[in-house]
């Protein structure tokens, strides 16, 4: 490996591109089969799936390899870091559209349904017997929504402030494995790293049974209105993304068994790392927003 | 040679775009916008042409500074190029000059913009409200209410290969059944909402288009000046047939519009006393034609074949054409289902009925099945 | 092909080329990519072109002739979609491809595999898309805004269209990232930002407004998906939601999507106007500045698209304001392309007549843009062809025929061939003469009156119709003399130098035409007088 800004690392030609564009596809194909109500479509979207995972397999297994063999230098390392900075970047404004909606709604469209701001007009005529009230108790039309009104929603301060402590110590755990990496204490590394896989699992696990809690006992759903779209959407995509995290941070995990790290070397785990960090910024915004306020 | 022809090029364009103006002089060649007959509507009116004038002495100005560099600084004239590349003074100045532009245009605009917003003592409400593809008209204050859908003549010119000329139907596609009526002089406030998807109320002589929105109410005013018949369309892409629901608007003086009022009031008791009557197949066949034909055609089309995929046809349908479908068949008409729209509301039992009737006995289906407005109610 | 890292040594590696179907399949090289790009945006120009020409035939007079509705609206729908993402954006990425790394000095994009994923996702994603033509219920018909409710009641085609705007979303997002760090991180020792030649800086600038606003599009859709399939409400109001939160957060994504179509464009003619000129580009760093607040601005304009939703009337003001003010930014660079020309020493090879022409037809377009972002007024333009002859003056006229300018001025340089200059004028001349007929009527119909996307028109709008699909029918047929001029360049031609044209300067210019596989192995020195003009 060297630092020389005289060499340049291109890769060879590959195969993975064009294997995960397909595999994409079979995923896209299948879903929007499945949609349709064709169960042959979910067949098709779990061969999509594990075509996906097969590509990353290959592909991050190429990386891999062409790392250890020293191909790398420093550029391509910036350019990594680059790439999963902006990529970042991208998925944050995602949550931005989410956000959004639900700023939206709680600011502008519910309070007119209710008939604040200039909109008296449409409460009158069309919904005179909805009230302005964050979480929504009442549903602008209550026939529609009957099957799935609720009384009570999830309270900010039980399981997601738990939930909210979680992920923070998992910040930090994450950032002691670094400390420790950067120390080239291997087993520091290794120790930190599992504490904060199993930390984002217990996260997951809270999450899932306080879902159950909400459509079980609560009958707040994603079809609850307004508010249960914004919940569960938000903090389902959230879910989601701490799911693909902790299944990261234990890909980094055992490569870190393995020693695929140095003191100097190791993108991929850093890259991880920030990940896990924007996950865990995103879930202040959520404790904030959507549980808190 | 070719600097000529771009020359050329360019003169044509020019003058295109000075028929604009042109048209400012001869409205009726449909080149511009109308100034409408409302206050509003002729202050937009002059806001449009205030600001086309500025772009337009704009254009001429940086254009005829292209031009120039075009025609005399030419390679093949001789010219040599400077080597400048800044001049601090001129960068300030075109940033300082546009801006100051813009704000003459910000002020007036900003004043009508407020004017429009006004729409408080109003002595009139209209609540109006966009279906599938056609309007409903509430009078608030008189409980008025009626559908107003395109003319039948320009609905049969308008189907694909109808073989009718456009030309010889009168105001072809800007024609309704019934059209809004509203009386001059007063200030009218005009909702607008929508019963599926959003659709646009705009008649370009009150100077305004607002969209209908379902679930939301936006409002807007007008004072119309000149009695008069002002034609529009909906103006917001709203499914299949949104080329085909216009708007037609009369202003008529005061008298006539109370007049008109008592009359619509009359036309209501009687269609609701309707309800009450048995008719015969010969009526119900008659009228179910007619019903269906504003109503349901644009889906179900007018030979009840549908459109494969999004509209079923009525053909094959087992709600229409046996007899136990009967009962889910009046269910249908009457709530609605998924895109179906719920006619509930929007027909009487007597409409109902002729409907249903007409259904199971045209296009060869022959149940010979006749339905009663006392049935239809019986059924809701 | 064993050794990938390739060495100081200064042999060009032009045997390494790899062969094949895998040469394009596999491709890790950014001119071999880019070539894709560009090949694929043409068909997609055709296809999208074929579209319209279904529209402005069924236009053509009065009455419906030739398609029913539904088809007339997934014409003008599919249309849209097949344009922008189909064509005009991935020409842009492909320009992006071919030049970055030529521009900046560097062998090739920072993440070639990445780079090959953005684009083999294109034919991809619109099998998806296009595939819905043959579906029962039709393909997509509720416009290219795809605004619910009305895009909710799609048939089999909806969740095909929302797939497929996510699948687009990742090739965009996924080559904006390559762009940035390419740029960022592959420049030759020398490079400063400062140096980079404008075409590069408008492309930076473009990838950071895809990053940020592709995902918000993805955002969207996915509400709209799950409002359809899984029962939430952020589009009615039944729930307490509202369709016009749609149109938000469609257009936070949709108004910077119109510069993402239209800055490498002010890039590629900032690269233009100064080589016939042979003049430097007037306030180069203006331009950077100006590029940057447009962009920055975009992100504030939005609600333009939406006066008539009925927002209350601060929100009115505010993006009234906001939109007026682009004008500053965009008038800058206007002013500065005509002093670049101011003095200069002119001569009018095709890529100088289609940029001459972009100057003065996009400004018609932003005129008219000016004038809708007057909301009063706009209250009457909206949803009317004034508004569809304002976006194909900034789109076609601007967009396409600034990537036309691009594609006769880099021809040579990448086939090694000059094309036949001759064609090129007659293409040039035919296509502005024929896109005026085109498009500049529209602005009367819209004024007249009358609605877009309907199939069919009272008959006081007949002439002007008629008018314009005449002109639009030439303009189609005499695309096909574009296609046959870059087939004719990529066969023969004459040997091209490696300077081309006689004004250009920048690094590209110092490669030989047509460069090797790999553009610097080495990195060249840049110098303030070897860097952009
Ligand atoms: C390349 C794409 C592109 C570009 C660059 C622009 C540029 C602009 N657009 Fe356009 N626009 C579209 C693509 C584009 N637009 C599309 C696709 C739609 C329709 C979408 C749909 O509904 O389907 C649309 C619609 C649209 C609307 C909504 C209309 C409606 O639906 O009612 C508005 C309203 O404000 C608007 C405004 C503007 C403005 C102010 C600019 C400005 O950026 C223009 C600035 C330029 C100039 C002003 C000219 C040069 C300046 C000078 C010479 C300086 C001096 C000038 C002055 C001081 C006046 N556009
Ligand atoms: C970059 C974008 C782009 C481009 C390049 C174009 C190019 C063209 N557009 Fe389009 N257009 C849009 C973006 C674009 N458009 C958008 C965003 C809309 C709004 C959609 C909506 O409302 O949702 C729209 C809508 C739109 C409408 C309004 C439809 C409606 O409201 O119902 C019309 C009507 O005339 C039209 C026409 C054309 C024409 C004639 C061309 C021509 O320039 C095309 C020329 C190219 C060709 C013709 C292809 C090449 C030649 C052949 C295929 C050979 C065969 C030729 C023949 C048989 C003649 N467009
Ligand atoms: C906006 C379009 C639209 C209009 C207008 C419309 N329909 Fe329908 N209709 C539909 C759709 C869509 C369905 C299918 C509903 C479903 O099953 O989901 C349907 C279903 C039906 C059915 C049941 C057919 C079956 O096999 O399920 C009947 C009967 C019917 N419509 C009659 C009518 C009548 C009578 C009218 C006019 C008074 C009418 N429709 C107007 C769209 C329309
Ligand atoms: Cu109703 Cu368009
Ligand atoms: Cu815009």
């Amino acid at each position: 490996m060297s630092d020389s800004h005289s060499t340049y690392f291109i890769p060879e030609p590959s195969r993975w591109p064009i294997v995960g564009t397909v595999a994409l596809f079979i995923a896209f194909l299948g879903a929007a089969i499945m949609l349709n109500g064709s169960a042959f479509g979910t067949l098709i979207l779990g061969f999509g799936f594990a075509a996906i995972v097969y590509m990353f397999a290959g592909w991050f297994a190429d990386v891999i390899g062409e790392s250890i063999a020293g191909k790398y230098n420093k550029q391509v390392d910036v350019s990594f870091r680059w790439g999963m900075a902006w990529f970042i970047f991208s998925e944050v404004m995602f949550f931005a559209a989410f956000f959004g909606a639900l700023y939206y709604a709680r600011v502008f469209s519910v309070p007119w349904l209710a008939g604040e701001g200039a909109k008296l007009i449409t409460h009158e005529l069309l919904w005179p017997e909805f009230i302005y009230e964050w979480p929504l108790m009442v549903i602008p039309d209550l026939e529609a929504f009957a099957a799935s009104l609720y009384n009570e929603v999830i309270p900010a301060w039980g399981i997601p402030a738990i939930n909210t402590a979680i992920l923070l110590s998992s910040g930090l755990t994450v950032t002691f494995a670094h400390w420790a990496l950067k120390k080239n204490n291997r087993s520091g590394l290794c120790w930190w790293l599992a504490a904060t896989v199993l930390l984002g699992f217990i996260f997951v696990f809270m999450q899932a049974s306080e879902y159950i809690h909400a459509y079980d006992e609560l009958n707040m759903k994603l079809t609850s209105g307004i508010y249960g779209s914004t919940f569960f959407m938000l903090t389902g995509f959230h879910g989601f993304h701490v799911t693909m995290g902790a299944i990261m941070l234990l890909v980094i995990l055992i490569r870190s068994i393995m020693g695929h790290f140095s003191a100097l070397d190791h993108f991929a785990f850093e890259g991880v790392a920030w990940y896990w960090h924007f996950v865990d910024v995103v879930w202040l915004g959520l404790f904030i927003f959507v549980y808190w306020l | 040679m070719f600097v000529k022809k771009l020359k050329d090029g360019v003169v044509g364009a020019v003058t295109m775009f000075s028929l604009l103006w042109a048209g400012t002089v001869s409205a009726e060649w449909g080149l511009n916008m109308t100034p409408g007959v409302t206050p509003i509507s002729r202050e937009v009116y002059d806001l449009h042409m205030l600001i086309l004038y500025i772009v337009t002495a704009i254009g001429i100005i940086v254009f005829g500074v292209m031009f120039w560099s075009i025609i005399y600084h030419r390679k093949s004239k001789g010219a040599v190029a400077k080597q400048f590349h800044h001049n601090t003074f001129a960068e300030i100045a075109w940033t300082i000059i546009p801006i100051l532009i813009l704000v003459a245009m910000a002020i007036p605009a900003t004043k009508t913009l407020i004017k429009m917003e006004q729409t408080g003592d109003a002595e009139i409400t209209v609540k109006i409200t966009g279906y599938q593809w056609k309007w409903k008209y509430d009078y608030l204050e008189d409980g008025l209410s009626f559908y107003s859908v395109l003319a039948q003549d320009s609905n049969e010119a308008r189907q694909v290969g109808s073989s009718i000329d456009p030309a010889g139907v009168d105001h072809y596609l800007l024609d309704v059944d019934e059209p809004i009526v509203l009386p001059v002089g007063k200030k009218v406030r005009l909702l607008t909402t929508a019963a599926d998807v959003i659709h646009a109320w705009w008649v370009p002589a009150l100077g305004w288009k607002r969209d209908a929105i379902p679930g939301f109410i936006n409002d807007n005013w007008a004072v119309i000046e000149e009695p008069g018949t002002y034609r529009g369309q909906c103006a917001e892409l709203c499914g299949k047939d949104h080329g085909f629901m216009p708007i037609v608007l009369k202003a008529v003086p005061e008298a006539e519009y109370v007049a008109w009022v008592e009359e619509k009031k009359a036309e209501a008791a009687a269609r609701a006393a309707s309800g009450d009557k048995e008719y015969s197949m010969e009526e119900l066949m008659v009228n179910g034609e007619d019903l269906y034909n504003k109503n349901c055609a644009s889906c179900h089309m007018a030979n009840g074949q549908g459109v494969p995929g999004v509209f079923p046809s009525l053909l094959e349908s087992q709600l229409t054409i046996t007899s136990e479908g009967l009962a889910e068949h009046i269910d249908r008409i009457i709530n609605g289902k998924g895109l179906m729209p719920a006619f509930g509301e929007q027909l009487s039992d007597a409409d109902i009925a002729a409907v249903v009737t007409y259904e199971r006995n045209a296009w060869g289906i022959d149940t010979g099945d006749i339905v009663q407005p006392a049935d239809i109610k019986a059924a809701r | 092909m064993s050794e990938a890292v390739v060495h100081e040594d200064h042999h060009e590696h032009h045997d390494h080329k790899p062969t094949g179907i895998g040469r394009w399949l596999f491709s890790t090289n950014h001119k071999d990519i880019g070539t894709m790009y560009l090949v694929f945006a043409l068909i997609m120009f055709f296809i999208g072109g074929a579209m319209a020409m279904v529209i402005r035939l069924e236009l053509f007079q009065p009455g419906l002739q030739y398609v029913d509705p539904l088809f007339f609206n997934s014409m003008t729908t599919m249309h849209a979609l097949v344009m922008i993402f189909g064509a005009v954006m991935p020409a842009g990425v492909g320009l992006a491809n071919w030049l970055i790394p030529m521009m900046i000095g560097a062998p090739d994009m920072a993440l070639p595999r990445l780079n090959n994923m953005s684009f083999w996702i294109l034919p991809f994603a619109f099998a998806l898309l296009l595939g819905t033509l043959f579906m029962p219920g039709g393909a997509p018909n509720g416009g290219w805004t795809m605004y619910p409710p009305l895009t909710i009641q799609l048939g089999d085609a909806f969740p095909f269209l929302i797939f497929a705007v996510h699948f687009l979303g990742i090739s965009s997002i996924m080559g904006a990232i390559n762009v940035i760090a390419t740029v960022f991180n592959m420049r030759a020792p020398g490079m400063t930002f400062m140096r980079l030649p404008l075409f590069v800086w408008t492309w930076i600038i473009t990838a950071f407004l895809l990053i940020a606003s592709m995902p918000v599009l993805a955002g969207a859709v996915t509400m709209m998906l799950t409002d359809k399939f899984f029962g939430t409400s952020f589009f009615s109001a039944a729930g307490g939601g509202d369709p016009v939160m749609f149109q938000h957060i469609f257009w936070f994504f949709g108004h910077p999507e119109v510069y993402i179509l239209i800055l490498p464009a002010f890039g590629i003619v900032s690269q233009i106007l100064p080589t016939f000129s042979r003049k430097p580009l007037f306030g180069y760093e203006s331009m950077v500045y100006a590029t940057a607040s447009i962009a920055f601005l975009s992100f504030f304009v939005w609600a333009h698209h939406m006066f008539t939703v009925g927002m209350p009337l601060a929100g009115e003001l505010f993006f009234m304001y906001a939109t007026m003010s682009i004008a500053v930014p965009t008038g800058v660079k206007i002013f500065n392309w005509v002093a670049t020309m101011w003095r200069g020493s002119l001569t009018f090879e095709t890529p100088m007549l289609f940029s001459l022409a972009f100057v003065i037809l996009f400004s018609i377009g932003g005129f008219s843009g000016l004038m809708l972002a007057i909301t009063p007024v706009d209250f009457q333009y909206h949803d009317t062809y004034f508004v569809v002859a304002h976006f194909h003056y900034v789109l076609v006229t601007g967009s396409v025929f600034a990537l036309y300018a691009g594609v006769y001025y880099w021809l040579p340089k990448w086939t090694g061939h000059m094309y036949d200059e001759t064609l090129g004028k007659w293409h040039f001349w035919i296509s502005t003469i024929s896109v005026n007929v085109l498009f500049f009527p529209q602005h009367f119909l819209g004024l007249a009156g009358m609605p877009r996307r309907i199939p069919d028109y009272a008959v006081q709008f007949a002439d002007f119709n008629m008018v314009s699909s005449l002109g639009g029918f030439v303009f189609g047929v005499s695309q096909l003399l574009f296609v046959y001029i870059v087939i004719q360049c990529v066969r023969g031609g004459e040997k091209a130098t490696n300077q081309v044209w006689e004004g250009a300067h920048g690094l590209e210019w110092t490669l030989p035409s047509p460069p090797p596989f790999h553009s610097f192995t080495t990195p060249p020195k840049v110098t303030d007088a070897t860097a952009h003009s």
